[in-house]
């Protein structure tokens, strides 16, 4: 047993796990209609549609591309029609809709083809880009593509920490995941490993889940996996924070403003194992999660879920009880009131807890902080929460940063302990996304001033140049003239002067002048249409007319002309 | 007593000379002051401020020529930014001006002729097309100063205020009842 550390700070809640750890995960029914954001990965821009409406999808059939660095694809969860590829309300706290695709499920589940592969026999960047393309991204919550986490960056990641900790009470996706598919989290966790070039994976998950750990260090031993450790963890709130994750196991000390890889170390759920091992070894696309619905229900548990299946849909499933009000997606930690029940379950979707008043009666009134920074004393991150939140609530925010506002991970350890009721995390995440719309502001000025400048800069330019080609034009005329002047008078019948080849200048640079002019009008009698000659006099009148016309029309033109110069 | 005249006396000079040196040596060049408001607005490059541009407004603030609330596009919150760097007052709008919602500029497809005249107008280059040829804005680029609208012989450009969505969606500010301690 490897030595454990400690992190600072942390809560004990009620855990509320058992009641939905009675039965093993079930497979929710199929629902009558899926509604699937094209958006389900954090960061980064939506999935482009590669399906229309009226197309008919198989299972595993990609319907989002992604698009950008940061994305990762979307896919039809099962065979059917789309329907509709419009804004739907989504799982998300802004309640604003979202571009969705509608799936009728025909019901035969009729799979695209796939196949598994030997991780082995790629080359790593083909292996990222197969789970770009099968949509995996974080499932513990944080939905990053996966993908670009599972690259070695500038510091060589030496440990691969695999996250069962499952802190926050009522969910329990994870813990029932780990007791009934452990083999394949392993695996993935080996595919992984193998893509980091790790040298030690650590599992680490909290000690309330004995099943758990049991069957994990017990496919990590049929496995045969030397550098595989199955670590057991204390349980406190929120000791499944990668930071803290981190922490415990290694003892390594994440500083602030810091990423976890910089320090060598890289942090994924064990779900997200899970869905790389179907993948990979499967060939299956990230289609479905396992959910942990509770609460206000009649027989909470785990179930899988085809992402896109309607909340109500699924919470019916459990049995929702009539009075319950609304569903929280994650838990009542961190978790976020769900807008809509229609909206579809989606890659982030961990835990739905159905909310009824008697289960979450309405928080006190807030009272003033007495600054008695109990907040402190439990905060995870190790911040000053009381500081923070008068920063936030002043919105000083650039005080707040420097009070390492974005260390903050929403815990809401703090807002647990405040004897005042302050819901202080809400005041974070305002915060914090003030400073994000800010820094895009920025960046829409600093770009605009730069293209801006680059513009007075070009027009500048441009003046200086027509300047000094007419100063050009000026000087030579200046100087055929004088030319003009000096030669001896021209032979008869001819109006331009053309200077005797054989007289040497009186000066080199007149003649370089004249044998421009020269040049010039050699180049103006090969341009002239060669049909004017011997024409009857009835071709010359039309020809008289034509010109006429022309210049008419030039003249009309003229006032725009000077405008429709493109810059 | 005179020994501790002498030494404060040297360390004055010595001090003094170095300050001399160091505002010779590492005079800064062009005016910061200009370049720090300029920082602070928002680059519209409208000039509803009555300035060619946001770089001129910022010169003219900087030589105390212009007010600080001169700037729709800034919003309050500019004129509030402006105030702290400058250590004044803030001073709401004037009557008339008042700021609007972002927006971008749309140029309708179908009935642009293709005359390049807002081509000419845009300020920061967001509006793409030839003569003759068909227009169209760089949305992320537009500014929303509206500078290619006036110029349109055809009409054919409509601002689009920004809306919310759920990739530009803000936490709001968390508002319920202070109640005072009993
Ligand atoms: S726990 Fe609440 S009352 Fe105490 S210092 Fe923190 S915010 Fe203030
Ligand atoms: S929510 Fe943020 S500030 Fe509060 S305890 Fe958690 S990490 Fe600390």
């Amino acid at each position: 047993m490897s030595k454990l550390y400690h992190f600072h700070g942390g809560v004990h809640p009620p855990a509320n796990k058992t009641q939905s750890t009675q039965t093993p995960i079930a497979q929710a029914a199929m629902p009558p209609r899926l509604v699937i954001p094209l958006h389900q990965h954090a960061g980064g821009t939506a999935t482009r549609p590669a399906v229309k409406v009226g197309d008919r999808v198989l299972k595993g059939q990609v319907i989002g591309l992604p698009e950008g660095r940061i994305s990762s694809a979307v896919h039809a969860s099962t065979s059917g029609t789309v329907t509709a590829i419009d804004l739907q309300p989504v799982a998300h706290p802004s309640g604003l809709p979202a571009l969705c695709v509608t799936l009728i499920p025909d019901g035969k589940d009729e799979w695209i083809e796939h196949h598994g592969t030997d991780y082995r026999e790629l080359p790593h960047a083909d292996l990222r880009h197969l789970l770009r393309m099968a949509g995996i991204v974080g499932l513990g919550g944080a939905v990053f593509p996966s993908d670009l986490k599972l690259h070695s960056g500038q510091q060589r990641i030496k440990t691969l920490v695999l996250n069962g900790a499952e802190c926050e009470p009522y969910i329990t996706c994870d813990d029932m995941l780990m007791r009934e598919r452990a083999a394949e989290i392993v695996r993935g966790a080996e595919i992984m490993c193998a893509l980091l070039q790790a040298e030690v994976v650590l599992v680490g998950i909290e000690d309330n889940k004995p099943q758990a750990i049991a069957t994990m260090q017990q496919a990590v031993a049929t496995g045969q996996h030397e550098n595989i450790r199955v670590v057991a963890v204390p349980t406190i709130y929120p000791g499944g924070g990668a930071k803290q994750l981190i922490r415990v196991l290694t003892g390594i000390e994440v500083p602030y403003g810091v990423r976890a890889s910089e320090m060598g170390v890289q942090c994924f759920n064990v779900g997200t194992a899970y869905s790389v091992c179907r993948a990979i070894a499967h060939g299956e696309p990230l289609l479905s999660r396992i959910v942990t619905i509770t609460g206000n229900v009649q027989r909470p548990q785990n179930f899988e879920v085809l992402l896109g299946t309607p909340i109500a849909e699924l919470a019916a499933q459990a049995g929702t009880k009539p009075d319950t009000t609304g569903y929280i997606m994650g838990g009542p930690m961190m978790g976020v009131p769900v807008p809509s029940a229609q909206a579809g379950v989606i890659k982030a979707t961990n835990c739905l807890i159905a909310s009824s008043p008697a289960l979450f009666p309405p928080a006190p009134p807030a009272l003033p902080c007495i600054r008695c920074t109990r907040c402190a004393e439990v905060c995870p991150a190790d911040l000053q929460p009381q500081e923070l939140y008068w920063f936030a609530k002043a919105r000083e925010l650039g005080k707040a940063q420097e009070y390492h506002l974005f260390d903050c991970i929403e815990c809401g350890a703090c807002s647990y302990v405040c004897p005042s009721h302050i819901p202080l995390v809400q005041y974070y995440r305002f915060a914090k996304s003030e400073i994000w719309a800010h820094e895009q502001e920025k960046n829409a000025a600093d770009l605009a001033r730069e293209r801006h400048e680059f513009r007075q800069e070009r027009l500048e330019r441009d003046k200086r140049e027509r300047a000094e080609k007419l100063a050009q034009k000026e000087r030579a005329a200046a100087a055929a003239k004088a030319a003009a002047a000096a030669a001896p008078p021209a032979p008869a019948g001819d109006s331009a002067p053309p200077a005797a080849p054989a007289q040497p200048a009186a000066d080199p640079a007149q003649a370089l002048i004249q044998a421009a002019i020269e040049r010039a009008k050699a180049q103006a009698a090969l341009s002239k249409p060669k049909n004017t000659e011997n024409l009857t006099p009835q071709q010359r009148a039309e020809i008289a007319e034509i010109e006429a016309r022309r210049a008419k029309i030039r003249e009309i033109a003229r006032p725009d002309n000077g405008q429709n110069e493109g810059p | 007593m005179m020994t501790a005249l002498f030494v404060m006396a040297g360390i004055a000079i010595v001090l003094g000379a170095a300050l001399g040196f160091s505002a010779i040596r590492f005079r800064v060049e062009g005016n910061p002051l200009v370049s720090k408001i300029d920082a602070v607005l928002p680059q519209t490059q409208c000039g509803q401020c009555g300035y060619p541009g946001c770089k001129p407004y910022a010169t003219a603030i900087a030589s105390g020529e212009a007010d600080i609330n001169k700037c729709p596009p800034g919003g309050e919150e500019g004129i509030h930014k402006l105030a702290e760097l400058l250590g004044v007052e803030f001073k709401p709008f004037g009557e008339g001006t008042q700021p609007k919602a972002k927006a971008v500029a749309f140029i309708d497809e179908n009935v642009c002729i293709g005359c390049t005249l807002c081509l000419q107008a845009c300020p920061v280059d967001a509006i793409v097309g030839a003569a003759k040829q068909m227009h169209t804005i760089i949305a992320p680029e537009c500014t929303g100063c509206e500078l290619c609208i006036a110029p349109c012989p055809v009409d054919c450009i409509d601002m689009i205020p920004l809306e919310e969505n759920i990739d530009n969606w803000k936490w709001r500010y968390p508002v319920y009842a202070l109640t005072p301690a009993q």
